[in-house]
Formats: structure tokens, sequence, C-alpha cells
């Protein structure tokens, strides 16, 4: 069974939020409320700058401390690619997963459950890459098993120098960012 | 230099966590309080403290419901999926410690129950006659009482305990990620329990022994949070970031002034004048116990979601 990860060139993403706003109209993800946003990060002193931009989201982690606090199995991984999903009717508002998860990821959905980026299951299920990844106009964003050495992702981790997000947290994010 | 922009602005999530407001903080109290209500109360059955008059065992299990269903009522009101509640009953999760919560305090109930069927107050006898046929089984058997009182021990230390872990098992708010919470809220629940029955006690002598417990309680206390200081301060730097929220940061002035200072200091001195006879027994220091107690959830709930891993994010 596949293990889904996303890739993402800091070299090539401009910041233009195309993934955010395809994210919203795909998922129809409430007003005020993101499940993928745009982080600038600039280090360095004038002229010695350097800047990278990451398209942030859910990291479908290997270590789930969002999945292990749910009481009630709301939150889980999935058995297609092992996504990090959030049943709805499941789901009884405790936030303990929105407070569990150090990317700050989740958010409490106005309708009472906790919501988050589902990688587009849906999509992906039918062969569609994730709203993100296919609106994407620099083409910085790939998706796909990372547990087929074969597959461009796998590729790309092996071949370019690549970080993950807050790795000393201990949860093996499953987003890499090519620098 | 470093700096990071966000386009994010989820509610209740940045620019800083809050998703839990005053219901969690009110239900840790409550929950601790009442588990340590049931240890002493547990503890006076077993030691056959039960036989002198007026003793606390007959008051505290009918306060502990009142208090349960309150604390209970608060962590209701802080679901945001109210009808899907009954949710967590339908299983078990053994590596999540809210479900593990859900469970013992259903348990809970009954053997403080058990505690209360031993003198239930006259309007439950009035209204269920019936009662006092239990009531009267109960104490023919002085063994049954002891095991309610080892029952009652037991469950008020898991609760006590579980108040702390709920929080200390989040890797992801290193304030809160501390092996000694458990211990500070067990010990906090303690002291504001043993603080309650101190002020409501009718019996001189147990309101001299719960007085005298609950100094010790409070000393025990101050050590707990300098080794949980301690521990935040000799670990990576995020945990250090979450020390000084404490320390000096914008939680210190209520920390030290409301939780240590009147909350631990000032009534540990107060008790510790009232139990060698040179003042007397006032409610004073034990409200200042139990405010402290309460203040003391408000800001480790409050600067734990504040905590968090993004420094170490910085390269």
């Amino acid at each position: 069974m596949a293990r889904f990860g996303m890739v993402i060139d800091t070299k090539k993403c401009v910041g233009c939020m195309d993934c955010v706003v395809a994210c919203k109209t795909e998922n129809n993800v409430p007003e005020g409320y993101n499940r993928d946003w745009i982080v600038t990060v600039s280090n360095g002193k004038f002229p010695d700058i350097h800047l990278e931009i990451q398209s942030q989201r859910c990291n479908h982690c290997d270590n789930t401390p969002c999945v292990s606090c749910c009481p009630t199995g709301a939150s889980h991984v999935e058995e297609f690619g092992k996504i990090v999903l959030v049943t709805h009717n499941m789901c009884i508002g405790c936030k303990a997963c929105v407070a569990a998860c150090p990317y700050d990821a989740r958010f409490v959905n106005p309708e009472g459950y906790a919501d988050k980026c589902t990688f587009c299951m849906h999509r992906v299920e039918k062969g569609e890459l994730p709203a993100c990844v296919s609106v994407c106009p620099t083409h910085c964003m790939y998706f796909g098993d990372l547990d087929d050495p074969n597959s461009e992702v796998s590729k790309l981790i092996a071949s370019r120098k690549n970080h993950t997000l807050i790795p000393e947290a201990g949860t093996s994010p499953r987003i890499y960012y090519l620098t | 230099m470093q700096e990071l922009t966000t386009t994010r602005h989820n509610l209740h999530i940045d620019p800083s966590m809050t998703v839990w407001g005053w219901e969690i903080p009110v239900y840790l109290f409550i929950g601790g309080m009442v588990a340590g209500m049931m240890i002493i109360s547990g503890y006076f059955l077993f030691s056959n403290r039960y036989k002198e008059t007026n003793c606390a065992c007959y008051t505290l299990p009918i306060i502990s419901l009142i208090l349960l269903s309150v604390g209970m009522s608060a962590l209701f009101l802080d679901l945001e999926h109210k009808l899907f509640v009954w949710r967590l009953y339908t299983t078990f999760k053994i590596a999540s410690p809210m479900s593990w919560g859900a469970w013992i305090l259903i348990l809970v109930y009954p053997i403080i129950i058990a505690n209360l069927l031993m003198g239930p107050p006259k309007f439950l006898i009035n209204k269920f006659p019936k009662i006092s046929l239990v009531t009267t089984y109960i104490n023919q058997h002085p063994r049954l009482i002891q095991n309610i009182g080892v029952a009652n021990m037991l469950l008020g230390g898991l609760l006590g305990v579980y108040t702390g872990i709920l929080l200390s098992t989040m890797a992801a708010r290193p304030l809160w990620n501390s092996s000694m919470l458990w211990v500070l809220f067990l010990v906090s629940g303690l002291s504001t329990a043993a603080a309650f029955v101190h002020m409501i006690a009718k019996n001189v002598k147990e309101r001299e022994l719960l007085a005298k417990a609950d100094n010790g309680f409070l000393t025990i206390e101050i050590f707990v949070i300098a080794l949980m200081i301690i521990g935040l301060l000799t670990s990576t730097k995020v945990h250090i970031h979450a020390a000084e929220l404490l320390l000096s940061g914008a939680y210190a002035p209520v920390f030290w002034v409301f939780v240590v200072g009147n909350g631990i200091i000032i009534p540990l001195i107060i008790q510790l004048l009232a139990v060698n006879h040179k003042i007397k027994h006032t409610p004073i220091a034990p409200i200042m116990v139990i405010i402290g107690g309460l203040i003391l959830r408000f800001v480790i709930v409050s600067a734990g979601q504040h905590s968090h891993w993004l420094n170490a994010h910085f390269k």
C-alpha cells in the first residue's frame, strides 16, 4: 500500500497562493480558515538574505500525535495512502488533536469538527492530483508514493537537498521542502 | 535577522493558540479537587476515622458529586460537536488520555455514590427511604467500608493523575510536555481538597489534621513547581522558551503573584501559624489555596497553548 507524501521545490515557489485558493475552492473551506497557507522565511542580513517560500499544510506525519490523542478514533490514518483524516461524524470537537499538532495545521470547522488538509483524497482516489498540486503555475509541487523508490517524489528527495518542518518534534512529517 | 510571515490566520490558532478557553481550566481544577476529596474521604474510611462524630467523609461525597457534575458540564460546554459526545463511550483508545479520562469519570461516580450511601443526607433518605437499607448493610460490614475507602483513594488518584497527563502527553506544547505536570496537578488537587475540608470541617481534630496535611501538600507543590521549571530549563531551546513564559514572560506576574505567592506561600505561612496555635484557624488561607489552584490551571492551560515549536524552526 502506498504512503503518500509531497515534495515542494522552494526554488520554484513564488508564493502566488494559487494552491491556497485551489484548496479553498475544491474543499469548500469556510471563510476565515485555511487548510494550506504560505509561509515566507527570511534569514540573514542585507545583502546576504536567504528567502524561502513554503506552501504549508498538514504534514500527514508517520508518527501522528493528533491520531493517538483522539478519544473517539475520529482522527485516524486511512489505509489508502496512509493519509491522516478526520471522520466528521465521529469527532466530538474536543480540540485535543488541534493542540497536539506541532504545526498548528488543524482548526475547528464552524460545523464543530476538527478540519485539516486531506491530500484531496477524493481526487487522489480517482487518480488525480491534489487540487493544490494540480493548479501550481510554477510546477513546484510534487505528489506521490514515498515508499516507491521510482516515484518522482522519492527521486527528488534522493537527489536534491531538502528538509522537513520541525523534525525535532519527532513526528516524521511527509512533506519535504527542496532547497 | 530571522523573519517569518504567514498568510494563515485561522481562528483560535493564530497568532497563538487559544482553542481551550475557561472551560478546560475549570474542569481540570474541579477534577483535581474532587480527586483530592476522594483520596481524603477514602483515607478517613480506610483508617476508621469515619467512626468519629462529624467526620467529613459523610459530607464530602455529596459535595464531590455536585462539583464533578459542574466540572463535566464545563467539559461538555467546551466540546464543539456536542451532539456527538456519546462517541466517547463507544470506544476505548488506549493511547488517548482523554479516552482514559472519559472512562475514569464513569467509574468515579459509582465509587463516590458508594461512599455517599454510608451516610446519605436526610433529603435523600426522605425521598428514597429504601436507601437506608443499603446504608444499614454497608455499616454492618466494616471490611466493605474499608474497601470503599481504598476504591475512593485509587480512583481519586487516577482522576488526579489523569488531569495532568491529559496535557503532558502533548509534545507539541513544550510547557505541558513535562513528566512533572501530573505530579503538580495531583498535589495541587490534594492541597485544594485539604484546604476545602479544613474550611468546612466540624470536627476540631480533623481540621487540625487537614491544615497540617495541606501544609505538607503546599510544601511539596513548591518543590514540584521548582523541579518542573528546572526540567524545562535543562531541556531543549523550545522548552527553555516555555519555562521563560512563567519565569519572566507574559504569564510571570500572574504565576508568581497569584499562584506561588497568594496561592501557596502566604497561605502556608498562615496555616503554619494556625497549626502552631499562634493564630486562629480562619477560612482565609484555605480560600487563597483554592483560588491559587484555580489560577494555576488557567496559567498552565493558557501558557501551554502559547508555547510552541516554532522557535526551533528558525535555522
